[in-house]
């Protein structure tokens, strides 16, 4: 697992049913793109997230393929419809397996 | 064949000016060519998407990217000058209430971010923005 991975989300706590709202993410990953050198000259092998998804109570919401051309810390901004209360799961991939989620509750008055 | 200065000399510069030829428009045509295996060679349509970026980015290394493409169920995004054209994809479920989104992208030079939208109905539809870039973002 890539070392100081932390993922942020930003979501409103209530909503009205049917709204719009808009979601903010990003997650702490050095994206490393497989085109750098080091020191002595050696390609730098690539390490990054490859998948980001965001699923409201099973719902997709959307589906991302990251390439290396993603920036460092990859963020992300959209658009969610909130029908009900419930809970969001963001879920990151990463390409040396490990897999980095977490979910945030909104509430429908 | 005796092998003279002049005769070595013609040698090498006929083969480098073929390697030379040979390699220059790598970039523009990778792109082309995901374009094409995107689309299947389908007609690309105009003005159906928004492609939001700055004019001039002084940092390739984190290009803010923005678009907005009523009627999408698919956008992915290429920059044409990067390495690695393909920047990425992003498909949109049930629940999206828009089919937007921004992200930061790297970009190693200046060059064009294009967006291809698939739409509902199986077109597609594409938008381009030029982004000057003043420091590259794909290291040394």
């Amino acid at each position: 697992m890539a070392s100081g991975v932390k993922p942020r989300v930003k979501v409103p706590k209530k909503a009205a049913a049917g709204e719009t709202i808009t979601i903010k993410t990003l997650i702490s990953h050095k994206m490393e793109s497989g085109q750098r050198k080091d020191d002595d000259g050696n390609i730098i092998p690539r390490s990054i997230i490859n998948r980001f998804t965001a699923d409201f109570n099973g719902q997709n919401v959307i589906d991302v393929t990251l390439e290396p051309a993603i920036s460092t810390n990859p963020y992300f901004q959209f658009e969610a419809v909130v029908p009900e209360t419930g809970e969001f799961k963001f879920t990151w991939y990463d390409d040396d397996g490990s897999v980095y989620d977490t979910s945030k509750k909104i509430t429908v008055n | 064949m005796e092998l003279t200065r002049r005769k070595i000399l013609a040698l090498g510069s006929s083969t480098f000016a073929l390697a030379s030829l040979t390699s220059l428009p790598v970039f523009a045509s990778t792109t082309d060519d995901e374009i094409a295996a995107l689309t299947g060679g389908a007609e690309l349509g105009e003005g159906a998407i928004t492609l939001t970026a700055p004019e001039i980015a002084e940092n390739g290394n984190t290009v803010p990217i923005a678009f907005d493409a009523p009627g999408a169920v698919e956008v992915t995004l290429f920059a044409d000058g990067n390495p690695v054209p393909n920047v990425a994809t992003f498909k949109f479920g049930p629940l999206s209430a828009s089919r937007s989104a921004s992200t930061r992208i790297r970009l190693a030079t200046t060059q064009d971010v294009v967006a291809i939208a698939k739409m509902e109905d199986g077109s597609f539809q594409t938008a381009k923005a030029n982004v000057k870039v003043t420091i590259g973002g794909c290291g040394g």
